[in-house]
């Protein structure tokens, strides 16, 4: 087990994103900040929380269950069982420009599910997908707009995101 | 926010739901916190998602029904399934055809799940052992309605957060309700102590084996239970001469508005419906301030979309 991220590096590439996002957007269009369950949905709260406070106003934050729409549902895998959670998502994305943060972009297959599931919810001005970790061994023709760390980390390797939240601390390990 | 990447998933792996008795509290509680992801389909702008995209689910009713055939009908079709609805009537089991010959027949189409209410109990468990499709039971004879009882349950836990220590009265023509026996099981196995009510001419004969509570005055229980579901009398079921008059009936066992002022303010009223109004309930009771029987249809269409995507789940994981 290798730690590629430590607490300190993770905070600085939430600044660095934060930036990058303010630079993006034009100040006179709304940004609204949505994560996918589960490490993205506590990215996206520390996202928007730094956001909310470099722009002066509230920016809305929700959570995005992708379960029901991934392209996995009906070929047997065998170990793994998708658990459906709510997706909670209390304001209208409609002309938003939405902010989607996963933990690691890897095959690019939950970014492709969270923007059908988005869609479903409304028609946002535009979706961009920021992330911590870029991997490489994409398996859809999807790229991050922002990534923190980028990881040529081997096809079998498992690139794992912790976060105090969830794990008791910040890190990013490779096992 | 409790995850826990290490501990050990729960693992689905029922593909069918043929009654709430041989289910643990945590297969239970799995199904009620899976329904509550599918909640918000119905209320957005796109009410449909994709899981069942391609799968094909059968309703066959073999006894009438308009809440569960059209709440199971909704659910599927939020789920992107299609849906073939079948009704005894105009079938050819009006000529003849046997139950096991219907299905095969239906399942030679290639079908995936069977939504299935028969008169007799034991159907659904029968058709399952005979089939390959997934069985969802909708309601065998006098044995289980399980999504009755899960979106009984559902409904509960939804507004008074457990079922734990809950003291639940289910009341009227128990002997015949699969929906009290099915509620029986899954509100028990939850922890809530549940008291049967009624004429001794209603209450089942299994009755002492059971793991309720028998009271047979409304009056007595009433001031004591956080819910009240009251039973619909079912005129097409009874034989014989259960009690005098259904306004003896009514006096004894109705739920009035002169009664409901015994009970607990944050009483929960339920009904599994069509209602007898003025019946086994006055009108002003089952449109008052404590009775939650449209959002039990609304968690219905929830529960079922959680029960048809569990199912499918369990057949694609063993395929």
């Amino acid at each position: 087990m290798k730690i590629i991220l430590d607490s300190n590096q993770i905070e600085q590439i939430l600044g660095d994103l934060t930036s990058s996002i303010i630079t993006d957007t034009p100040p006179d269009l709304d940004i609204a900040v949505i994560g996918i369950r589960s490490r993205g949905e506590i990215l996206a709260e520390r996202l928007s929380e730094r956001l909310s406070k470099e722009l002066g106003k509230d920016i809305p934050c929700g959570t995005l269950d992708i379960t029901l729409y991934r392209d996995d549902l009906n070929s047997p895998s065998g170990n793994t069982q998708p658990h459906v959670r709510t997706t909670e998502i209390g304001f209208d994305i409609d002309d938003k420009i939405i902010i989607l943060v996963d933990d690691v972009l890897y095959t690019g297959r939950s970014a492709r599910a969270a923007m059908a599931a988005l869609i479903d919810l409304g028609r946002p001005r535009a979706i961009k997908l920021a992330v911590l970790v870029d991997r490489v061994g994409r398996e859809m023709p999807i790229h991050a707009d922002y990534a923190g760390y980028k990881s040529d980390a081997a096809p079998g390797k498992l690139v794992q995101v912790n976060l105090v939240e969830s794990d008791g601390k910040d890190e990013v390990v490779i096992e | 926010m409790a995850l826990k990447r290490k501990s050990k998933q729960f693992k689905w792996h029922h593909k069918h739901l043929l009654g709430l008795r041989e289910l643990s509290a945590e297969e239970i509680t799995y199904i009620l916190d899976t329904a509550k992801g599918f909640e918000q389909i119905s209320t957005r702008s796109v009410k449909k998602a994709p899981p069942l995209r391609g799968k094909v689910v059968v309703n066959l009713f073999f006894e009438d029904s308009t809440r569960t055939r059209n709440s199971f009908s909704l659910a599927a079709n939020r789920l992107s399934a299609d849906i073939i609805e079948f009704t005894k009537k105009d079938s050819s089991v009006s000529k003849g055809e046997t139950l096991l010959d219907t299905a095969r027949n239906l399942e030679a189409m290639g079908i995936d799940i069977v939504v299935i209410r028969h008169g007799a109990g034991g159907a659904p468990r029968f058709l399952s052992r005979n089939i390959n499709a997934c069985v969802v039971n909708a309601g065998d004879g006098f044995c289980e309605h399980p999504t009755q009882g899960l979106l009984d349950t559902y409904t509960i836990r939804k507004i008074k957060g457990t079922l734990e220590g809950l003291k639940i009265a289910i009341v009227g023509d128990v002997a015949h309700s699969r929906v009290a026996r099915s509620d029986m099981w899954a509100m028990t196995k939850l922890g809530a102590e549940v008291t049967f009510v009624g004429p001794p001419t209603l209450m089942p004969t299994e009755v002492s084996r059971l793991p309720v509570k028998v009271s047979y005055s409304l009056d007595e229980v009433i001031e004591k239970v956080d819910v009240i579901n009251m039973l619909r009398i079912q005129f097409e079921r009874l034989g014989g001469n259960p009690f005098p008059s259904i306004r003896e009936y009514s006096h004894y066992f109705g739920l009035t508005v002169e009664r409901m002022k015994k009970a607990k303010s944050d009483i929960l009223v339920m009904h599994p419906g069509p209602i007898n109004r003025g019946l086994e309930m006055e009108s002003e009771v089952a449109d008052g301030r404590n009775s939650v029987i449209l959002e039990q249809v609304t968690n219905g269409l929830a529960v079922r979309m959680a029960v048809l995507f569990l199912v499918n789940q369990a057949a694609a994981q063993t395929k």
